[in-house]
């Protein structure tokens, strides 16, 4: 097994006091991981510095076998942020989103047939199909997160990483979501998963890791239901509980 | 009236801009075409001897391109008022140019330090918003004040002659498009459309997410870096007709106006440009038979242009609803593989 991504030791604050302290953790590929902890636990941190979107204080973050931060093979990683962090407003097709997903192979030429064959698999797979010409405003929660799936899909990415990709979506559509990360992962792809909702997490995913500023559980998942890492992590909410 | 006084071309100075003959040669081609427009139409705008008319024109053409082409990046992101704090550091760049014509005696045209002085507080603009991690309207604010204060003081500094000159770039004048000035213009207009052309993908990448971006390797401080550059590269452009109190307005105003009525990006950046131009054609035609000043009859045309779309916006949303097609069911395992 290759390590897809690993933390080696990782300190993180945003001021002073760390949010991530000394966190080590290694994915391997095929993997399905997720991140669970209270609120303020760092646990969306330790995704940034994963993807070297934050550069760590102590340790080392690495993406395949590269420094995080100087990693720029963007096509191999789809990143899925809750749905609020993009721009609402703005006047764009789910076809144009999906599309964005190529960007990555195509530099600073333009889409070809093959990339648009692969946008409109990609669609086709989360079932978007019929509203590939729609604003994406006009979507609901649940389907605009399938939306940024099928993009992560476009990218026929190898680490597929989702940062609390339920939060606003309504609870059919959160079921039909899991069930699609269940069969991407079974495709082979590599999946890390930030989750608040521990029910969810443990019906899916293989492995838990559990933080709270500091990792408190890694291991699989069945495992963590039984273990009382739950309750120590959650109950220690106050330590890190000041920032995100 | 305005048109009349100007009929008194200043004739273009050769010197530091000798490179700009090319684009002479340019515009007198436009010119050309323009008299041929007017044998065949008879507006009295375009006559032959109204050169000045002609560059207007062209001017006015390519601000009808440029302005919405960055200002729909802009506004996607809630960065429309950026355009209003670099249109006033551009007037502390045309005060700066001003005074050092009065000073040294040199020829250097003021629109070329505005270039200077505005991309200069656009990458200020930008380092701030790096360092504290947001755009913050606060710092805006203050690189806006600043610039126009800078500006106005310089301008105080040296009064007498110069104080008359300053209306022209406060509001803009069709009549002050030297041949200078519009060669300037189109370089500037392909500098902008260049880098548009050449990174329309990461831009809007950047501008709808930027965090994806970055995850998919996209330098985006480098992309709102040469964002904020664009942005103060078509203010100054723009600057020429619109004047630095207005030109904003064309960043903001036909964009606002395409949202509401495109569905796609692509749609949205044609519409804007089309009805920028409408705005800029009809503007300047009024503003030529009414005498009026050109940049405020543009605005107010593109505001109506705005208020009519809101409503067709509206009516379009009402008569869309009905038809919302079924979600298909999620088959990642189906009969195309998604990856390989």
């Amino acid at each position: 097994m290759t390590a897809v991504a690993t933390l080696q030791g990782v300190t993180f604050g945003y001021t002073s006091a760390p949010v991530v302290e000394d966190v080590s953790l290694s994915v391997d590929a095929g993997e399905y991981v997720a991140v669970v902890g209270p609120n303020g636990s760092g646990k969306s941190t330790l995704l940034k510095l994963l993807l070297g979107l934050e550069r760590p204080e102590a340790g080392s973050a690495r993406l395949f076998g590269e420094p995080s931060q100087s990693f720029d093979d963007g096509e191999r990683i789809g990143f899925v942020a809750q749905h609020a962090s993009a721009a609402t407003a703005m006047p764009i097709t789910v076809r144009e989103v999906v599309s964005m997903g190529r960007y990555a192979h195509v530099g600073f030429g333009r889409l070809g047939d093959d990339d648009y064959a692969i946008v409109d698999r990609a669609l086709d797979t989360v079932g978007m199909t019929a509203f590939a010409d729609r604003r994406i405003t006009a979507l609901s929660g649940g389907q605009r997160q399938r939306a940024f799936i099928a993009r992560a899909l476009a990218s026929e990415a190898d680490l597929l990483v989702l940062d609390e990709p339920t939060v606003g979506v309504d609870v059919e559509s959160v079921d039909a979501f899991y069930d699609l990360l269940d069969d991407l992962h079974a495709e082979g792809i590599t999946v890390v998963l930030v989750e608040h909702d521990l029910g969810a997490v443990t019906n899916h995913a293989e492995r838990v890791v559990c933080v709270n500023r500091t990792v408190y559980f890694d291991g699989p998942a069945d495992e963590f239901v039984e273990s009382d890492a739950l309750a120590r992590a959650f109950g220690t909410v106050a330590v890190g509980g000041e920032s995100r | 009236m305005t048109a009349v006084a100007a009929v008194v071309d200043v004739a273009s100075q050769p010197g530091a801009l000798g490179l700009l003959s090319p684009l002479y040669w340019l515009l007198d081609v436009w010119s050309w075409v323009m008299s041929q427009l007017y044998h065949a139409t008879g507006l009295g705008m375009l006559q032959p001897k109204y050169a000045f008319m002609h560059r207007a024109l062209l001017v006015g053409l390519c601000i009808g391109v440029m302005a919405p082409l960055i200002g729909t990046f802009l506004v996607h992101r809630q960065l429309a008022l950026i355009g209003d704090a670099l249109a006033h550091t551009a007037f502390a760049g045309v005060a700066v140019g001003l005074f050092l014509n009065a000073v040294l005696e040199i020829g250097v045209s003021p629109y070329l330090t505005a270039v200077v002085v505005a991309v200069i507080a656009a990458l200020f603009i930008e380092l701030i918003s790096e360092v504290t991690d947001a755009y913050n309207d606060v710092s805006m604010a203050i690189v806006l004040s600043t610039g126009f204060a800078l500006g106005t003081t310089l301008i105080s500094l040296n009064a007498g002659g110069l104080a008359v000159g300053i209306d022209q770039y406060l509001f803009g004048n069709l009549s002050t498009v030297s041949r200078e000035n519009a060669a300037i213009l189109i370089v500037l207009f392909a500098v902008i459309v260049g880098t548009v052309a050449l990174t329309r993908n990461q831009l809007l990448y950047v501008t709808f997410d930027e965090t994806a971006a970055a995850v998919s390797g996209i330098p985006v401080n480098w992309y709102n870096r040469v964002m904020v550059m664009l942005t103060a590269l078509v203010v100054v452009g723009a600057m020429q007709i619109m004047g630095v109190i207005l030109v904003a307005a064309m960043l903001v105003v036909p964009v606002a106006s395409a949202a509401q009525v495109s569905r796609s990006f692509s749609e949205s950046l044609l519409v804007s440009v089309v009805l920028a131009e409408l705005a800029v054609v009809l503007g300047i035609g009024v503003s030529y038979y009414g005498g009026a000043t050109a940049g405020g009859v543009i605005v107010l045309v593109a505001v109506s242009i705005y208020v009519a779309t809101v409503a067709v916006g509206k009516l379009q949303t009402a008569m869309g609803e009905d038809a919302t097609p079924e979600v298909g069911s999620v088959d990642a395992s189906g009969s195309e593989p998604t990856t390989d």
